[in-house]
């Protein structure tokens, strides 16, 4: 008992944390477009693909850094020539947008890779067994996920909150006019933002491309557990981000690991439930209703909380 | 310094500015003043470039009629506006640093020079600006567009709202400000400050300028005042 709740607690916190690296940039663009990037899972899909491509190359480790500049470049690129042109048409035609624009990136990868997952590996030097918790070996290539998503987190913490820039992009989210009045490109700071937001995404591709499974349908398999994440957080709070990334990747992952049922809880107390035509849903494990966790969170957040759970916008 | 010269600004049909003129030279303190709606504001912004611009506009022999808002406070030309614009969630000293246009070349304003002239910012250097008082918030805007060491600075509404002995410190924050050589463009709807300081003046009326002189043009013409001015 005691070993499944260390290691569920331990790949809670890693995807958890893979999502927050992806959240984070989501719920920035967020808070400076005013509208969803749909089209964000899909560059955490173009950072997979992209490694696995250069990894084959020229190796993994150069594929770490030279895979989400790519991505990062190519979310630059949509922002000045794409979003930043529709903006002009208003918030529906930016949605509309994002979302041609992840059908248009599934089908580009699926024309150059295939429809079937490649064959993307951990890299021999981290493919061994960490350590070992009773009977469970845990591997090395997840604590090496653990730590660059802490190492990014942090990065970008101190960052946002003590450089030049980071105040800029701060000032910017709520008073653009105010802050290109000083004197700064708040057009060139939003390219930037969504540049870094994109290769955070395509990051945690990289990382997680060799231990998930590096496939086309990958961005749609994500992308809405990561609206799951920012709304829950509230839509725009980084900190929130952070929270609901945490929050997600531990409750699927529990709930996953738990044969639990309602029978099987309550089933002793009054075993005539456990005969009713009722006894179908008392049978059903926590493991089998794991994949709907995120989405009756999301739904209960929106009843009761609207604005998320560390969020102050009121829509 | 600043040239206008029939300038025409629209809000969707509405036709605000009708053909605006005129000048401030390099070191002068000029007021704008006026009713609310007359188009005071929307001057400014459009000389700002926030709101499109049509007609000539030359700051320091430049056109800068069509040119984005960063491009022309980089030449030199400072807004302040009425909203109080502060960045709540930073500290006070943030917010003055992010006045600083390129923190390679210090301008005439440094952040000990502000936070000595103005204790009450200094003692709330570190804490965010959100909290502070209506006063407080509208130093720190004029403050900060200070750190990017402006030629001209263009000060929309300062005093609105604000209780008198705050309003006496705007004022003689504005009167160093203009002290230390930098021309100043002041809207203001209240005369007391305007008269105190200014050397020239503006009166606007439905989107036109209908008045030019000095304060005392303005205090011998009463017609003037009683027309456009007065309640």
């Amino acid at each position: 008992m005691l070993e499944l709740i260390i290691t569920s607690t331990l790949n809670g916190i890693l995807f958890g944390m893979l999502l927050f690296l992806m959240a984070s940039g989501l719920t920035v663009i967020f808070s400076m477009l005013g509208v969803l990037n749909f089209a964000h899972a899909s560059f955490y899909m173009l950072g997979a693909f992209f490694g696995f491509q250069i990894s084959r190359w020229v190796g993994f480790w150069p594929a770490l850094f030279i895979a989400p500049l790519l991505a990062g470049a190519l979310g630059a690129a949509v922002e000045r020539f794409g979003l930043r042109r529709v903006h002009r048409n208003g918030h529906v035609a930016e949605l509309l947008f994002t979302f041609g624009l992840a059908f248009a990136i599934e089908e580009v990868v699926q024309m150059i890779w295939g429809k079937s997952p490649v064959d993307f590996r951990i890299p021999p030097s981290l493919d061994f067994p960490a350590f070992s918790i009773f009977s469970t070996n845990y591997p090395a290539y997840k604590m090496f996920m653990l730590l660059v998503s802490i190492a990014i987190f942090v990065g970008l913490l101190v960052v946002l909150k003590k450089s030049r820039v980071g105040l800029i992009v701060q000032a910017a989210l709520t008073h653009p006019h105010m802050v290109a009045h000083l004197g700064h490109n708040v057009e060139r700071v939003f390219m930037l933002v969504f540049g870094v937001g994109t290769a955070l995404a395509a990051v945690a591709g990289v990382i997680a491309g060799p231990a998930l499974v590096t496939q086309s349908n990958m961005a749609a398999l994500l992308g809405p557990i990561l609206f799951v994440v920012v709304v829950v957080g509230g839509l725009g709070s980084l900190p929130g981000a952070f929270v609901a990334s945490l929050l997600i990747g531990l409750v699927q992952t529990f709930a996953v690991s738990m044969n639990g049922s309602l029978a099987g809880a309550f089933g002793p107390l009054s075993p005539d439930y456990a005969q009713s035509w009722l006894s179908d849903i008392w049978g059903v494990t926590v493991a089998q209703i794991a994949p709907i966790m995120p989405y009756v969170l999301l739904v209960l957040i929106l009843i009761f909380r609207p604005m998320g759970l560390l969020g102050t916008r009121e829509t | 310094m600043l040239e206008v010269e029939n300038l025409h600004a629209y809000y969707g049909k509405s036709h605000i500015l009708q053909g605006v003129d005129l000048k401030i030279e390099a070191g002068e303190v000029v007021s704008l003043l006026g009713r609310n709606g007359v188009g005071r504001s929307t001057t400014v912004k459009a000389i700002m470039g926030e709101v499109p611009p049509q007609g000539t506009i030359r700051f320091k022999g430049t056109d800068i009629a069509g040119m984005q808002s960063f491009q022309i406070a980089r030449l030199g030309l400072g807004y302040v506006p009425e909203n109080r614009d502060i960045f709540p969630s930073l500290t006070v000293r943030q917010n003055l640093m992010l006045g600083i246009k390129d923190p390679r070349k210090p301008g005439r304003w440094r952040m000990d020079d502000m936070l000595q002239m103005f204790p009450n910012l200094a003692a709330r250097a570190d804490t965010a600006a959100g909290v502070m008082s209506g006063g407080e918030k509208q130093m720190l805007t004029m403050c900060r567009t200070l750190m990017g060491d402006p030629e001209l600075i263009m000060i929309d509404e300062p005093t609105e709202g604000l209780a008198p002995l705050i309003v006496h410190q705007v004022g003689d924050l504005i009167a160093e400000i203009a002290r230390r050589g930098v021309a100043i463009l002041l809207v203001e709807q209240k005369l007391s400050i305007a008269m105190r300081i200014s050397h020239r003046l503006y009166v606007m009326g439905h989107g036109r300028i209908v008045f030019e002189g000095t304060p005392s043009d303005l205090t011998n013409n009463a017609s003037i005042r009683k027309e456009w001015l007065e309640v």
